[in-house]
């Protein structure tokens, strides 16, 4: 007897990330932190263990190190199983090839094998870079009902966004009736999130076909999805609502992190207890907030001591924020120390950066012309200036 | 570290009777995020104590749950990890079992097979109400220079009267070898050695020590066991210099809480990045403060939503305090919702505790108002 998984999740988590800068230099986009305690990958692979899905292949291929060390057994989000769970699946060094991947497609090529073990009816493609929680098992449901090969998840955008997605149109019964890649413009505004049901069969076919093709470029959006509405295949489209976000950008990663504050739009339910957000704890003591701390519209986690101000921002694990410093309108990554006096205003600070006495980095949001960055390990020499909408790297990242 | 590690769970339960009605002491909820045996707990793991026993008696199962398979303390492993040991009660009345312990001896005697089964050549006892972060390695290497036969941890302290009966007084020659083990009573005064409750010795001494106990019907380890053979035997006091405290009355309780608002000692117990304090991780979010919040010299655990005002408190996870509300020298333990304009002060809320809009409660730092678990107001 063959054991077996109905649906096996592959996470591609091996992007850049490259629109992210000074954040990615030695991390994988998916590893970048998000919203005090938790890493971007925490949302996809909750959502999966939430849904019942307890086998997930995760992709990696850039800068893997801080990744893997990060997903490791799986156990903080209960993937630590004897049969499945989650495996990382590096590029490797096959009989007959050897090669990086080459696109979302080829990733999964390239790991058919993997798939294969598991003996699945449906695959599942996620990528590691989006915002937001999901049942999938309700989207693995309408791709039964609708005896679907390939389930894409849509929300709605608006028009004016449209050329940044990949467009479907749908019939009345939800059958996608044509996909266009990044249109200038379109009649339809639902988005693909990048989120596949393939009916594994199916997708084995096209994977093969896109392989053997060497104009193709290996990619699910530009070429396997095309190539499966020329042939005439059932594709359904999933209408999503609730929150969704790409993250790909400094402006929309600071955007994600600035929606947690919003409690009237309540973007999407972090505090639900049956749907929780899992993560890698650091371990560290409670937060204190001293005499003189004065917090105001913020996220703020375990290990920070608080003892200046802080406003509309969301702190990472393990932040000090010294008396007579100021961290308004930012988001700031682990283990970082904002010395007295600093200021830090509409920027992303990333891990283990420290702000030196009356440094100032950024400007204020009404008046500065765009969001600074600070890579992480470094120091901000006391009473520098790091003007706004500048990218300060570490030396040698 | 090559030895096993012993932890009482229900040890000085009556300390605090309310906090401990439904829960072991070592289950009882400390300093935002932990419960107290993750204290002792920690103290083993990071002194590489691979094989634990957590002598429970009753009302374990909050401990249970607490603990799991022990992976937050990376002890659910193969060999060794955290076991739970239980009353040992035979369907048939013998020595080893007649009737429920309660002494520290006697628990020790019905864990007689889990001491004498282990492979460590050493024994580290601790009580679970002991906080302190500790390097066990230290008081070993300590243990083996003096050649001591039972090693035991003190801290120097002035003997105060609120805590006559409720601690062990220990003399010592000038070499530290211990002379003399007395619980306090009201005659004594001054500075002095006081007992923390977490004893070094190998195991097949600890072996010998209860089985002499059982044949001559000893009750107290510190009394009978060690004081009867204080000539002859090798004791000798470590005395740890750092933060130390136990809970042995529900001020005291308020006011170990309280301790941690002082940097140094938060410092002294969290801050080591090799001997992190481990605890049970609940996954929750972060702590958000909304616009109107004030909170002042306070600790906070994560999940929480605040919108009022806190000051010098200790708030534990998933804790909610409306708007309006004042929230003064207080302990919060998890999930407890502190409705709008509501004021406290000196108050201890157990978990699961509503506080309904706009009412006021208060106690005194001496005699915190305590509120039990699930209570509507």
């Amino acid at each position: 007897m063959k054991a077996k998984k109905e649906c096996v999740a592959m996470l591609l988590a091996g992007g850049q990330g490259s629109r992210l800068y000074a954040l990615t230099t030695t991390v994988a986009k998916p590893a970048v932190q998000f919203g005090g305690k938790y890493r971007i990958i925490d949302f996809t692979l909750s959502n999966c263990v939430n849904s019942g899905i307890d086998t997930v292949g995760v992709l990696t291929q850039y800068q893997p190190l801080v990744l893997n060390e990060y997903v490791g057994n799986g156990q903080p989000w209960d993937l630590d199983r004897t049969f499945g769970g989650v495996k990382i699946l590096p590029p490797y060094q096959a009989a007959d090839r050897a090669d990086w991947y080459k696109g979302t497609a080829n990733a999964i090529y390239q790991n058919m094998r993997f798939i294969d073990r598991y003996d699945p009816e449906y695959v599942l493609i996620l990528s590691g870079d989006h915002i937001y929680t999901m049942d999938y098992n309700a989207m693995l449901a309408y791709a039964k009902e609708q005896n679907a090969d390939c389930t894409i998840a849509v929300i709605s955008v608006p028009k004016e966004d449209v050329s940044r997605f990949g467009i479907l149109s749908a019939d009345e019964n939800g059958r996608i009736t044509k996909f266009e890649e990044k249109p200038k413009q379109s009649d339809s505004t639902d988005a693909s999130m990048g989120i596949y049901i393939f009916r594994k069969d199916k997708l084995f076919d096209y994977l093969n076909a896109d392989a053997a093709d060497p104009n193709s470029e290996n990619d699910f959006g530009k070429n396997i999805i095309p190539a499966m509405l020329n042939a005439g295949e059932r594709l359904f489209a999933y209408p999503f609502v609730g929150y969704w976000k790409d993250v790909g950008t400094i402006s929309s990663l600071w955007e994600a992190n600035m929606d947690l504050l919003e409690t009237s739009k309540t973007p999407f339910r972090i505090n639900d207890k049956h749907r929780r957000v899992f993560s890698r704890s650091s371990i560290r003591a409670p937060h204190y907030m001293a005499d003189s701390a004065n917090v105001d519209n913020s996220i703020i986690t375990e290990g920070c001591q608080i003892y200046g101000t802080v406003k509309n921002s969301v702190l990472s694990p393990g932040v000090i924020v010294e008396e007579g410093a100021e961290v308004i309108d930012a988001v700031i990554h682990a283990g970082c120390t904002i010395k007295s006096g600093a200021k830090v205003n509409y920027s992303i600070v990333a891990s283990d950066v420290i702000i030196g006495e009356n440094a100032i980095v950024g400007e204020p949001r009404e008046t500065s012309s765009g969001i600074s960055l600070v890579g992480a390990h470094q120091e901000i020499p006391a009473g520098e200036v790091v003007p706004g909408n500048v990218i300060r790297q570490a030396k040698g990242e | 570290m090559n030895a096993v590690g012993i932890i009482f769970s229900n040890i000085h339960d009556q300390s605090i009777p309310e906090i401990t009605r439904m829960r072991t002491m070592a289950s009882v909820p400390f300093g935002c995020r932990y419960r107290l045996i993750d204290f002792p707990l920690s103290n083993f793991v990071n002194s590489s104590i691979k094989n634990i026993g957590v002598i429970t008696h009753y009302n374990y199962q909050s401990l249970m749950d607490h603990i799991g398979t022990g992976k937050d303390w990376d002890l659910a492993t193969r060999s060794g990890g955290i076991r739970i040991l239980p009353p040992y009660i035979t369907a048939y009345d013998n020595t080893m079992s007649a009737g429920l312990y309660s002494t520290r001896l006697e628990a020790l005697a019905g864990i007689l097979n889990f001491i004498s089964r282990a492979k460590e050549e050493y024994a580290v006892l601790s009580d679970c109400d002991t906080i302190c972060n500790i390097d066990l390695n230290e008081i070993l290497a300590f243990h083996k220079a003096k050649g001591a036969d039972i090693t035991v941890v003190a801290k120097t302290e002035v003997l105060t009267r609120a805590m006559v009966g409720k601690q062990t007084v220990i003399e010592t020659d000038e070499g530290g070898r211990i002379t003399d083990i007395a619980e306090q009573t009201s005659n004594m005064s001054g500075s002095k050695y006081v007992c923390m409750n977490i004893l070094i010795m190998s195991r097949l001494y600890l072996q010998n020590l209860v089985l002499d106990a059982i044949a001559h019907g000893y009750k107290n380890f510190y009394r009978d066991s060690m004081m009867n053979n204080v000539s002859s035997a090798n004791f000798y006091v470590y005395e740890h210099k750092g933060f130390h405290a136990s809970i042995t009355s529900p001020a005291e309780f308020f006011k170990c809480n309280m301790q941690l608002l002082d940097k140094k000692v938060r410092d002294d117990l969290f801050n080591n990045p090799t001997h992190p304090i481990l605890t049970k991780v609940r996954n929750s979010p972060p702590t958000k403060y909304v616009e109107g919040a004030k909170v002042s010299n306070s600790l906070l655990a994560d999940g929480c939503v605040i919108e009022g005002t806190v000051e010098n408190s200790i708030i534990f996870r998933g804790v909610r305090v409306s708007k309006g509300a004042v929230v003064r020298n207080s302990i919060l333990m998890q999930d407890t919702f502190i409705g709008e304009d509501v004021q406290l002060n000196c108050v201890i809320t157990d978990k699961n505790v509503l506080i309904g809009d706009g009412c006021d409660l208060s106690g005194h730092e001496t005699r915190p108002f305590y509120i039990e678990k699930g209570a509507r107001i």
